[in-house]
């Protein structure tokens, strides 16, 4: 076992690495990054003293290995649009993000679950199929269409939800389920065909035999069990979700790290999307290697492949 | 008498989800045939008719039946030329994807040892990045255009190819017929070529087809964030996000109609994806 967590936690930490090699140098091989800051028509006395602030003048190698070494103390470097450290606005925006994440987690699980047990109650009847062609149409419709639609109903129309913007409660609802729609089509499948299974299993016909009540032996007994791969996926989403929202937070112009790295992007200030993109790797990285190492805990035939 | 050909048809039409397919099919026609069907130029506008509604409702033309956008040019043209860019984009992206994840994952499968070490981390490390976003950064450095578009799609996408194939040559190396090949004095090349390739197909065809539908929704996004297709050319993303504009005014048609476009075309790909994934491979339900 602790060979296996040492073996897994090496390749996490190779995977990062790669990573930031890649980030580093996208961010490099394009047209001279002095140019994409300095305003436009800077002479060559400029771009020198902006390629000597930010370190550009150095050989790639070089600056690679100072990047690399500021970055395990947890320095990104300077935004050069907001003129703040990165980790700083980092910290600032994560919990937006977290917010957002959470609560289209919440709509998503909620709605994927409650579909899942019914398809797999009732496995055909008309609630059934909506419910299930509901969750299908989530993963054809691009999120920020959806937010569209969202804003045209509930704001333009109906006028009862703000159309953009942070802070309370109704802000957050259309941003969440725009996002949290397109994952609930993966929790209903996955909802189903694990409580299918675990419905065949002996102890349920235990409590059949029992004669516990219908609402007993699936609510209680069964979807305990069933819902065991439900929350790892459901887990492994979140760090999906967060670089999903993007165009989202765009939209309803919500302050997180989508919005954060975009902004990053059309101004040219890569240590900002630089950071925000090695961070969520290296959350996604982490995740799966929480998720393999339980896993591994749970069954031990699993470390020996 | 009806020819083979004919016969195979029918029986393949028997099986398949039928209205995805017409859905598709049609898509398909309209991207091919868009210099004929569309009745007006998709990238020059007419001035004197901006924003006019579909014609069905007041104030709305039956020679723009769904409607102008503030430059007056015609919905529908734009949505007919747009099915030419998203299936071009989404095409050429999977197919580029998939070539390169599979030859990756065959290197990875069949020679093992550090090769297999070195693609593998790599694979795990493209599947650890976020797509967007990345998408978002290589867009902003290689700059508009479609076939940026398309080598950033076709460079993020390889990923999941590469450790779908890796896993199958694992397991088709240790079987007899491979065995046998090598015995019988098959070079490498060979055995990959003519023995593991063609059984890892299947897999290659079901994938593509799953990945297809993200890779429209992704490059839709791209566009749509202002880093994809760039203006004017008619792309059902950046139709939207030329729409946005009008959100608040209440110009709906230029949101509902390149949306519900979008949505028809993933869900055709997403059901013929889903039917294929059954069809065709009964033992590798668990591709994901």
């Amino acid at each position: 076992m602790k060979r296996y967590i040492i073996r897994r936690f090496i390749f996490g930490v190779i995977v990062v690495w790669i990573v930031s090699v890649m980030i580093f140098l996208a961010t490099r091989i394009g047209p001279d990054p002095a140019l994409m800051i300095a305003s436009p028509g800077a002479d060559e006395a400029e771009l020198n003293s902006i390629r000597e602030r930010f370190g550009l003048n150095e050989p790639l190698p070089v600056q690679y290995f100072i990047f690399i070494k500021k970055v395990l103390q947890a320095d990104f470097g300077e935004s050069i649009y907001y003129g703040l450290p990165v980790a700083e606005i980092l910290w600032q925006r994560l919990p937006a993000s977290l917010m957002l994440v959470g609560t289209a987690k919440f709509i998503s699980l909620s709605f994927g679950i409650l579909a899942g047990v019914l398809a797999a109650r009732r496995r055909t009847g008309f609630t059934n199929n909506l419910l299930r062609w509901f969750s299908f149409l989530g993963l054809s419709m691009p999120n920020f269409w959806i937010a569209m639609l969202l804003i045209l109903i509930f704001s333009v129309q109906l006028k009862l939800l703000p159309t953009g913007g942070y802070g309370t409660f109704w802000h957050l609802l259309m941003p969440a389920f725009s996002l949290g729609w397109y994952f609930s089509a993966g929790y209903t499948r996955l909802t189903e065909s694990s409580l299918l299974q675990v419905l065949n299993s002996e102890y349920i016909k235990l409590c059949r035999v029992k004669g516990l009540t219908e609402l007993s032996v699936v609510g209680k007994h069964a979807l305990k069990n069933a819902l065991i791969p439900v929350v790892t996926l459901a887990g492994m989403n979140i760090v999906l979700m967060i670089s999903g929202a993007v165009a989202v937070e765009m939209v309803f112009a919500w302050p997180g790290l989508g919005l954060l790295m975009y902004h990053g992007a059309i101004y040219r200030d890569f240590n900002v999307v630089q950071a925000v993109i090695l961070f969520i790797s290296a959350m996604m990285v982490f995740m799966n290697l929480v998720v393999d190492i339980l896993y591994a805990y749970l069954d031990p035939r699993i470390r020996y492949d | 008498m009806e020819s083979e050909a004919w016969k195979w048809i029918k029986e393949i039409w028997r099986r398949v989800p039928k209205v995805a397919v017409i859905i598709l099919l049609v898509l398909i026609v309209t991207g091919i045939g868009a210099d004929f069907l569309a009745l007006h130029d998709p990238e020059i506008g007419d001035p004197r008719q901006r924003l006019l509604p579909p014609a069905w409702e007041a104030g709305g033309k039956w020679t723009y039946p769904l409607g102008t956008d503030t430059m007056g040019r015609d919905v529908l043209s734009r949505l007919i030329y747009g099915s030419r860019v998203s299936l071009l984009v989404a095409f050429a992206a999977v197919i580029i994807a998939g070539c390169l994840g599979t030859f990756l994952g065959l290197m990875a499968g069949f020679f093992g040892g550090w090769v297999d070490q070195v693609i593998m981390r790599f694979t795990d490390s493209w599947l650890s990045i976020p797509t967007v976003m990345f998408g978002v950064l290589m867009a902003v450095i290689l700059g508009p255009g479609v076939w940026n578009i398309v080598i950033i799609l076709g460079g993020t996408f390889w990923s999941r190819y590469a450790r779908v194939v890796r896993g199958e040559t694992l397991s088709l190396k240790t079987r007899d017929f491979v065995q046998l090949a090598k015995i019988a004095g098959c070079g490498k090349a060979r055995i990959i070529w003519k023995h593991i390739l063609p059984n890892v197909f299947n897999s290659v065809i079901t994938l593509s087809s799953l990945q297809i539908g993200i890779v429209i929704v992704v490059e839709a996004s791209l566009t749509f964030l202002g880093v994809g297709v760039p203006p004017p050319k008619p792309a059902w993303g950046l139709m939207l996000s030329e729409g946005r504009g009008g959100l608040l005014a209440g110009y709906w048609w230029l949101i509902i109609f390149p949306g519900v476009a979008i949505a028809l075309l993933v869900t055709s790909f997403n059901v013929i994806g889903d039917w294929l994934r059954r069809y065709l491979d009964p033992f590798y339900r668990n591709i994901d």
